[in-house]
């Protein structure tokens, strides 16, 4: 078996073995990364800086180190600050920008002995829900190279996808884990809101950003979010709680667990050949002995205005701080003018280096925060937010996990929605409520498309209550261990 | 009420964002769907609701008033679009 059809748990005991080092397993998928450039999945490779990192992991091992992330190879979404590769957000108005620092959970897999691959590609600043919105162009799905990655951690699940990285990390404000997860055919999972460290992810909403996983299987992200997650005190949200293993309950059945499925999250938009896969991963959740429960979250289809409320309101604030004056891309003298004066080199900062839906977040959030509209817009929003997160409180009386579909529809093509806003918005419709409330949840492969879309992969969405992830990710495991939906791989990439 | 021409550029001052005119008409346009998108969430009964700002609730966490590191002058000064003598210059702010 090639070393990237191999689990990462087949990856640490090779490497344990001493029949594989970790120099040999970064330089193969380097030589990957260099092969697959068409896909456009990495902004910044520098195969000197990884493969230093493998030799100190195999310096590490060579003293008797042995932890079982020693070695493993990594992607970071562009979000992520690092030290020793550029730090874009996918945005002109960072292009080169090098961070005196690296972000908490960079440096707790660096700590944990993974070496970075690079980094990759995302939709700028993290918004967006095709990849189409990078400032250094879109990502392809590996699957079907006419259709988007999904985002805004596109290169993430593009990379896992075709097997160029084994592991990349995402982060997902309102879907941007699970929805590109779903469209590559790989498992995202983003955790509990304030479970990873904030701490160096370039903000884009900070009630909503949590840093999360690209993997293979639920097995993978596992092993991977022990080390991810864990308390920060230079992350105010951070949550101080002991660190957990996640993959304590990997061997538990399903048997008797109670999967609650909302009706709103069957209404009309969801596509029939999405529908048709989620619906028979949840008969085989059946047959493996859980009971399906029919449960309501009435409030649910109002998450996408309360998201584009709560949402652009935080990133007004947040990318305020983008002023051409400390960091990041000044208005140059090149053009019609010199700036005039300070202000006018900000507003001419900010109109260059930023892209076009960073630009409509921005006055959204200027627009719902500014006087006379904080009341009707943010405050209201804010109470919509929680009677969302109320009905999960509710409905996690009656079930254990809730079930559904990831998205409405498989993967789209490439300009199908960038054009309308809204259109591209709705793309979100049964992942935000599960941001707005911060709960963790998964998305696994369960299927594909039909007719045109046959090579189009679906994902099925699984939430547990906060704090849940081990048991969310033992049912993830327990439906992998039953299907092989997971271990099919773009044949286009098989090489 | 939707938006108007001016309200965008009023929005776009208040964000220190440039925009042109014609940039304000073709964003009018997609903020006015995107606020009527919005709008469906006005009609919610929220009567008596606590805003919900973050996920976990809580009051946001103080630590001791110490120094815990230094901040590397040259490393953070070196992606200064312009610096001089370890100061970020900028145009003149008095005319």
């Amino acid at each position: 078996m090639s070393l990237h059809q191999a689990s990462l748990a087949e990856l640490a005991k090779r490497l344990a073995a001493r029949e594989l080092s970790a120099v040999e397993l970064a330089q193969h998928f380097l030589a990957r990364i260099d092969r697959h450039r068409a896909l456009n999945c990495f902004l910044d490779v520098r195969p000197e800086v990884t493969l230093a990192q493998a030799r100190e992991a195999d310096a590490r091992r060579a003293r008797g180190e042995h932890g079982a992330l020693l070695g493993i190879p990594v992607a970071h979404k562009d979000i992520f600050v690092t030290r020793d590769f550029a730090s874009t957000a996918a945005s002109r108005m960072l292009e080169g920008y090098m961070s005196p620092f690296d972000a908490t959970v960079v440096a707790r897999l660096s700590a944990a002995g993974m070496v970075t691959l690079g980094k990759v590609n995302c939709d700028e600043f993290a918004m967006g829900s095709s990849n189409e919105n990078s400032a250094y162009g879109p990502v392809l799905n590996p699957w079907d190279t006419s259709a988007v990655p999904g985002g805004s951690s596109g290169g993430s699940s593009a990379a896992v996808g075709a097997r160029i990285a084994p592991v990349a990390t995402a982060t997902d404000t309102g879907g941007s884990i699970r929805e590109p997860a779903a469209f590559c055919g790989i498992t995202g999972t983003k955790p509990t809101y304030g479970r990873p460290s904030r701490w160096g992810m370039i903000a884009f909403a900070s009630s909503l950003d949590t840093a999360g996983l690209m993997t293979v299987s639920a097995e993978d992200a596992a092993w991977v979010l022990s080390a991810v997650c864990g308390f920060d005190p230079k992350d105010s949200t951070s949550v101080d709680r002991p660190e957990e293993d996640f993959t304590r309950d990997l061997g538990h059945p399903v048997q008797g667990l109670r999967i609650g499925v909302p009706k709103e999250f069957f209404a009309s938009g969801l596509q029939p050949e999405v529908e048709r896969p989620v619906r028979a991963a949840l008969e085989v959740y059946r047959s493996l002995g859980a009971t399906l429960v029919d449960i309501s979250l009435p409030t649910a289809e109002l998450g996408i205005p309360v998201y584009y409320v709560v949402a652009p309101a935080e990133c007004s604030s947040n990318l305020s701080r983008f002023d051409g004056v400390r960091y990041g891309h000044r208005a140059s003298a090149r053009g019609d003018r010199e700036p005039l004066n300070l202000e006018d080199m900000i507003k001419r900062s900010r109109a260059e280096g930023l892209g076009a839906e960073p630009k409509r977040r921005i006055l959204i959030g200027a627009y719902v925060l500014s006087h006379g509209y904080y009341d009707a817009y943010y405050i209201k929003a804010q109470q919509v937010r929680r009677l969302i997160a109320n009905e999960f409180q509710q409905a996690f009386t009656q079930c254990d996990l809730i079930a559904g579909p990831v998205t409405t529809s498989v993967a789209f093509g490439f300009g199908e929605k960038a054009a309308d806003p809204v259109s591209m918005y709705m793309s979100d419709l049964y992942t935000i409520p599960g941001s707005l409330a911060g709960v963790p949840s998964v998305s696994i492969p369960c299927g594909f498309g039909e007719g045109a879309h046959a090579s189009r992969p679906v994902g099925l969405q699984l939430m547990a209550n906060y704090f849940d992830e081990a048991r969310l990710l033992g049912a993830a495991h327990q439906y992998q261990l039953a299907t092989d939906w997971h271990r099919r791989a773009p044949p286009a990439f098989a090489d | 009420m939707p938006l108007r021409q001016e309200d965008v550029q009023r929005i776009a001052h208040l964000a220190r964002l440039a925009i042109t005119d014609e940039e304000a008409a073709r964003t009018l346009a997609q903020l006015n769907d995107i606020f009527g998108m919005i709008e469906r969430m006005r009609a919610v009964d929220t009567d008596g609701i606590e805003p919900m700002s973050h996920p976990l609730g809580g009051a946001q966490r103080l630590r001791e008033d110490a120094v815990t590191e230094m901040p590397d002058r040259e490393r953070n000064l070196a992606n200064a679009p312009a610096q001089q003598d370890g100061l970020f210059l900028v145009p003149r702010v008095l005319e």
